[in-house]
């Protein structure tokens, strides 16, 4: 039934965002970050003039849920492609999307250097400490004692070394505009992110450079707990190693 | 027309993708290509154009493939240590579909071997280099003036089959200087390219994707790039002769070593030696049927590569053992001596009173 006149829609899918069926897990942040950045997307009404970069990882089938131009890049080359869409179309929109395999282990030298040439871009990385599309195994960012498929009694410093904050290493160069790490643990901290996300997105729309939101999100299916407990665990253990808050706002 | 002009073939090559509308090139440093980057830092800003020199081969390949994705012409360079790396990147490129340039101005190897010339990538160009089915047009030019008309040339194909064109040089073609006529001609191929990420107002979204999970679907992908690497088989095959009609012993060589077997042609005519010389300018697709014709004429082969011997095993599949074949190489980044391939020449014939076997 279409709706009456007088009723007014609180909540609805985003334009931007195809109606499909979910691949994700259950209890999974990656949802949640898809829709944030479709809302922005639709409120900034930028769908036509948008391109993003998928990664390798979990987030690799977001063109199945992003409505708008979008492309694939080898894992962790992902800022690399984005680079070579902006320069030639500068007025565009151009995002990536990364994990924290592609991010932080194969693809630190592409985040870095985009960073540090200020990039007019966003990078959006998701990081939930583990490698999921791989089936868990441990990521840059897995925390110590963590365990998972590649460090099944925990993470060992005198092994594998420590978690490596991407936020606070970019934050040593000069260039970027804007960086800030957020988490999607509460509807609180949902509209935190979705607040900064927006930021990213107005650094760019008026050209001042590049900008990256780390977004801390659950994995319960390679963290072995159930959703509810992911998001719990999320909200205790990742911002003590992890610190939310903004790392750089303008040059 | 245009006013000659001395150049080095690495030169000739930038200004020819210039000239054919690139409209961005990524580059890392290694030699001996460096005259490329430096070339396109200066000429390609100052028109408007993009030039970065990116933090790896890696970075500057997956550039190229993000340009090419927004519907632009996108080079990049390098040498053979180079183009290992970015392999990866080719692999993507021709799974997506893209069009794009890359020059190898090839080196000694393997591993980090020198910086003299050699072609020793002939395998990596001509078989794909990266993972799965796939194909590049590889281009062989032999002089600096060739070098600048077969980048205006790589860049049309590039567009009309949507796959990566390989530019195949060595150290020596890159290096040299020569005097180049440059002619402001315009790109011969102009494509649309409704497939481009340039942002989806009046039509539905774009994507470009490898990731194909249902295997009818990759097959789907398979089969429709063997389709187009048919059509390029058919329709592309390029290659130079001379002195093949009556020739006895046939040179078989592409790039700097052609050119050193068009001598050798003269020195063993003056002879009296029937000599010829097949030069490949497309190395894939590789021009079999001169090759066959020369046999049926009853020639023999003399294979010359700065190689342990790789094009020669072309010879050796579109001929299937109907013809004497012989193979003179220099590894290392030795160049081949005119004399020394003169002499296998003679070896080649019971009647030269020169032969020493």
């Amino acid at each position: 039934m279409p709706p009456a006149s007088d009723t007014e829609i609180l909540y609805a899918k985003p334009e931007s965002l195809r109606r499909t069926r979910t691949h994700f897990c259950a209890g999974c942040g990656h949802g949640i970050v898809h829709r944030i950045i479709c809302e922005l997307i639709d409120e900034f009404g930028i769908r036509e003039k948008t391109v993003c970069v998928a990664p390798v990882g979990c987030a690799v089938l977001a063109y199945n849920y992003f409505d708008f131009d979008t492309c694939e890049a080898p894992h962790g080359r992902t800022p690399a492609v984005a680079t070579g869409i902006k320069r030639v179309l500068p007025e565009h929109f151009v995002f990536s999307y990364q994990g924290d395999g592609d991010l932080a282990a194969i693809g630190m030298g592409e985040i870095i250097h985009a960073a540090n040439r200020g990039e007019n871009i966003c990078v959006f990385f998701v990081n939930n400490a583990v490698y999921g599309m791989t089936q868990g195994q441990m990521a840059p960012t897995s925390l110590v004692g963590q365990k998972t498929a590649t460090s099944p009694k925990g993470r060992d410093p005198e092994n594998e070394g420590y978690p490596i904050r991407v936020c606070e290493l970019l934050a040593t160069l000069q260039a970027p505009a804007y960086i800030e790490r957020v988490a999607v643990s509460s509807p609180r901290n949902v509209r935190r992110a979705k607040k900064a996300i927006r930021k990213a997105f107005q650094t760019q729309l008026e050209g001042r450079g590049f900008s990256l939101i780390e977004i801390l999100s659950p994995c319960p299916t390679y963290w072995r707990v159930d959703p509810v407990t992911a998001m719990k665990e999320l909200e205790a253990r990742m911002p003590p190693i992890f610190p939310l808050g903004v790392f750089r706002d303008g040059r | 027309m245009g006013a000659k002009i001395l150049m080095t073939g690495n030169e000739a090559a930038s200004e020819g993708a210039i000239q054919a509308g690139c409209m961005a090139y990524y580059g890392y440093p290694i030699t001996p290509q460096n005259e490329i980057t430096a070339y396109m830092s200066l000429h390609m800003r100052e028109r408007g154009r993009v030039f970065l020199q990116a933090e790896s081969e890696l970075a500057a390949v997956n550039m190229v493939l993000g340009t090419s994705a927004a519907g632009f012409r996108a080079m990049t360079s390098s040498s053979s240590p180079g183009i290992s790396l970015k392999q990866e990147g080719i692999s993507y490129l021709a799974a997506l579909e893209l069009p794009a340039v890359i020059i190898n101005m090839q080196r000694g190897g393997p591993g980090l071997g020198n910086i003299a010339p050699a072609q020793s990538d002939y395998w990596q160009a001509t078989r794909g280099g990266g993972h799965g089915d796939y194909r590049c047009i590889v281009l062989a030019p032999h002089t600096v003036s060739e070098t600048f008309t077969t980048l205006m040339l790589a860049f049309d194909l590039a567009d009309k089959y949507r796959m990566v064109v390989l530019v195949l040089g060595d150290g020596r073609l890159g290096q040299m200087m020569e005097p180049v006529e440059l002619h402001n001609a315009a790109p011969a191929v102009k494509v649309d390219k409704p497939w481009a990420l340039n942002g989806c107002k009046g039509r539905p979204s774009n994507k470009l994707h490898s990731l194909l999970l249902k295997e009818d679907d990759l097959e789907e992908l398979n089969t429709r790039l063997q389709k187009n690497y048919k059509k390029v088989e058919a329709n592309e095959v390029r290659f130079e002769e001379v002195d093949t009609e009556d020739a006895e012993v046939v040179m078989v060589a592409y790039g700097t070593c052609a050119r050193l077997c068009k001598e050798v042609v003269r020195h063993a005519r003056d002879e009296g030696i029937k000599a010829g010389l097949i030069r490949p300018i497309t190395l894939w697709p590789f021009p079999a049927e001169p090759i066959r014709q020369a046999a049926a004429r009853g020639a023999k082969f003399l294979f010359v590569e700065m190689s342990a011997g790789q094009m020669i095993e072309d010879v050796r599949l579109s001929l299937e053992g109907a013809a004497e074949v012989r193979f003179y190489g220099r590894t290392g980044g030795n160049v081949p001596r005119w004399d020394a391939i003169l002499q296998k020449t003679r070896e080649m014939m019971p009647y030269s009173p020169l032969r020493r076997t």
